[in-house]
């Protein structure tokens, strides 16, 4: 399969409610990521590293910092004359007010747009699920099987999503059984919502979906489907993670302190693009101490930092302590700050000498240009 | 004939800079990085389009290959224009043969085609091998209230230091009376940058004169301004303050890097309402281990830093490893410095490769003798073996053996 006949699909709200304030005023395709990262760049980049050259984004609501960091696609190489990147914002106020997890209303608006482009084949991801794979390989395994739809999925503990698919699978791969937000502590085979499907195929069950008042993707058009339909599982063996909560979010920033975290997600074959800023690299003052962490360029670091994730544009006073902690794009901690456990967002300002401290299993979130 | 531009510039950056020895190899000077994620043509590049001077020329003639590669569409500087934009400037073949760039005034001369089509009413000539923040809307501004038909930038230089440039003087009105090329005993300490702004219809006859001249070396400096100068042109010198740097040679590059750490210098590249601009690699940010320990110092993103770093730059992708001592050095893309190596005073260029326990560059203060004292330099992709000794002042383009001295 050409990767050039598949058309890739991202939804950009998937499952925003679950990271509560960090996307009250963005969606979970713009939420900052590892320093330097939008968590759509993962999914954008996995598709023009592999050759897809014709993007939807679907939006339903809060999107300027989304179109704000997209763009033109230009980052992806996606600003083309034929094929490129296709914002899919609501067409009516009314539709901003549905689920924003409804995959199927969020498909059928977006059906004319599926239907006119000439790809073949349908490939849906999600947002909130970071990994850096090869998609071809998937494509291949898609045809090899025959299969009508395959289904990427992750082994361990299912995310706390609503309609998370647990995948029963025989040895062959193929799909026997779907529990849909199984009550288990034990691992399963989740699915990573990474769904790739004949378009054909999409645009008759969308049509079903529509004259039956279907509701559910994962109930009424996967799992119903088991028994009549070629479903595959692809296990996704390189490091990745679903975020369902704060928490999953904060300890998915802290796993790129590992090496082979950081060795799995920015390869060097397949690179993540992000908007470029132009900042000058990162100056170290004298005096600064810096341990175990990342540090992404335009900080200027006087103080201490430790096992953080350091975004563009942050300055770290003289005195100033930040553990455990994550601080996005042009955040200020004053001299002799303390920070333990912290997640402080874009523009926010921590005045000198203050302490904040939260805890790994519950970080303290600092919103979006808020003084302290 | 195009839509009028009100004024273009053209960027020399043909030059080979043979004093940058193995840094300019395979690469033209203006693509020698810079200051940890720059290369020294983001400069001027930049200050074009902070100027919204978004029409520029730059002419290649050495090693062009990178610099065409680096610069391409001109998109990271938005230069990536329907009017005007960037365009890489070759010699190119002619009816009446092909000839080379012979001097900086030659090189525009076998671009008049190209400005006519702008049809410019003023042409900033620029060089490529300076680095410096300026505004040339702003020189534009007093070229035209003085009614010039050449304006130099000018920088008043410390009086030591002044036989070392083009000097000029000049009059109340800041009108150039005289020039003064690299004197003994300089009685001036205005300094020319090497930025000249011109009327157009002015400097277009005075090309062609001075191509007609066979005796000329078609040189700005040598021969098209001292002739507008004696033909009584309105030649004025416009003040320039600020950081201004030739990293013409390799000590003044290892300098000009080092500048960005000394806040005394006055190169502030974090101002947002001048940004510099370049084509940044596509890489995770960087590392810095528990392990490690940096101070004072600059490191551009997809580091991966163990070791100790004091009073360096480091570019980008740059790994050091646990136990390695960089100190007072420029560290260039991909470099990888092994366990245990030291690297001080020195300039390692790209994907470099300096192995376990090496020793590359020397302390001054630790040095014997100091006329023997010099900034250590290690050509791309060169690998310093295990052990290895890499003398102050060497200069070295070929891989060094383990245990060797060089």
């Amino acid at each position: 399969m050409m990767p050039k006949n598949v058309l890739g699909i991202i939804y950009s709200n998937s499952y925003d409610a679950s990271l509560g304030a960090l996307t009250a005023r963005r969606t979970m395709g713009s939420v900052p990521f590892g320093g330097r990262y939008r968590l759509i760049d993962f999914a954008l980049s996995n598709f023009v590293n592999c050759g897809i050259t014709k993007v939807g984004v679907i939006a339903n609501s809060n999107f300027h910092s989304l179109m704000d960091h997209v763009g033109s696609g230009r980052p992806w190489d996606l600003s083309r004359k034929v094929d490129g990147l296709y914002m899919l914002p609501p067409f009516t106020p009314r539709q901003t007010e549905l689920d924003a997890n409804d995959r199927i209303e969020a498909l059928n608006r977006i059906m004319d747009f599926i239907s006119h482009s000439k790809q073949e084949y349908v490939l849906l991801v999600d947002s909130n699920v970071i990994c850096n794979i090869d998609l071809s390989k998937l494509f291949n395994f898609h045809e090899e099987k025959n299969a009508d739809i395959t289904i990427a999925y992750a082994n361990g503990k299912a995310p706390k999503l609503g309609r998370t698919m647990a995948l029963s699978l025989d040895e062959n791969d193929k799909l026997t059984g779907v529990g849909i937000d199984v009550k288990t502590d034990s691992d399963v085979n989740y699915s990573a919502n990474i769904i790739l499907i004949r378009k054909a195929l999409l645009e008759r069950l969308i049509g079903d979906a529509e004259s039956y008042a279907y509701t559910s993707f994962e109930k009424d058009l996967i799992q119903k489907n088991v028994s009549h339909l070629n479903i595959y599982g692809y296990k996704i063996n390189d490091w990745n993670c679903t975020i369902d909560s704060v928490e999953t979010y904060f300890n998915a920033n802290m796993a790129l302190l590992e090496k082979a975290t950081r060795k799995s997600l920015f390869s060097a074959e397949r690179p993540v693009y992000t908007k470029v800023r132009n900042d000058m690299p990162v100056v170290y003052g004298i005096g600064s101490k810096c341990e175990n962490s990342l540090i992404a360029d335009g900080c200027q670091i006087e103080g201490t930092v430790k096992n953080s994730i350091i975004f563009r544009g942050v300055r770290v006073a003289k005195g100033a302590v930040v553990e455990n902690s994550i601080l996005m794009q042009d955040a200020f901690v004053g001299e002799d700050a303390k920070l333990n456990c912290v997640i402080m967002d874009k523009n926010t300002v921590i005045t000198p000498k203050k302490t904040l401290s939260g805890d790994k299993s519950y970080p303290l979130f600092v919103g979006k240009e808020i003084v302290i | 004939m195009a839509k009028k531009t009100e004024c273009i510039a053209m960027l020399l950056a043909g030059g080979q800079g043979s004093r940058l020895g193995v840094l300019t190899k395979n690469i033209a000077k203006p693509a020698v990085p810079y200051g940890g994620k720059y290369r020294i043509i983001d400069f001027p590049l930049s200050n074009c389009v902070n100027s919204g001077i978004y029409t520029v020329g730059v002419l290649t003639q050495y090693q062009p290959l990178e610099l065409n590669d680096y610069i391409g569409n001109g998109g990271p500087w938005d230069l990536d224009r329907a009017n005007g934009g960037v365009h890489i400037l070759s010699p190119y073949q002619q009816i009446k043969g092909t000839e080379w760039y012979k001097g900086t005034a030659n090189a525009i001369y076998q671009n008049i085609q190209f400005i006519d089509r702008y049809n410019p009413e003023y042409v900033a000539v620029l060089s490529g091998d300076h680095i410096y923040k300026m505004d040339y809307a702003k020189m534009l501004q007093f070229h035209k209230e003085k009614d010039a038909a050449c304006t130099i930038a000018m920088l008043e230089v410390p009086w030591e230091e002044a036989s070392r440039f083009g000097l000029m003087f000049t009059d109340d009105d800041g009108r150039i009376t005289a020039f003064e090329e690299k004197p003994k005993n300089p009685k001036s300490n205005k300094a020319s940058m090497g930025v000249y702004m011109f009327t157009w219809e002015k400097l277009r006859q005075y090309l062609i004169d001075d191509e007609n001249d066979p005796n000329s070396s078609n040189d700005f400096g040598k021969n098209v301004i001292p002739a507008m100068h004696e033909a009584g042109e309105r030649l004025f010198a416009y003040g320039f303050e600020g950081y201004w740097k030739d990293v013409g040679t390799i000590d003044s590059l290892w300098e000009a890097n080092l500048d960005l750490l000394n806040p005394k210098a006055n190169i502030d590249l974090s101002d947002s309402a001048w940004k510099i601009y370049g084509r940044g690699a596509v890489t995770a940010p960087q590392y810095v281990s528990d392990k490690a320990v940096i101070e004072n110092s600059i490191a551009a993103e997809g580091c991966e830093i163990e070791g100790k770093i004091d009073y360096s730059v480091l570019f980008s992708n740059v790994t050091v490893e646990e136990g390695a001592f960089v100190d007072y050095s420029i560290v260039m893309p991909g470099a990888v410095i092994k366990k245990g190596a030291v690297v001080q005073y020195a300039m390692v260029a790209e994907n470099a490769v300096i192995e376990e326990g090496a020793v590359v560059g020397e302390n001054p203060e630790k040095c014997d003798n100091l006329e023997n004292w010099g900034v250590s330099v290690v050509g791309a992709g060169v690998t310093v073996g295990k052990n290895a000794v890499v003398k102050a002042q060497s200069m070295i383009s070929e891989d060094v053996k383990e245990g060797e001295t060089v």
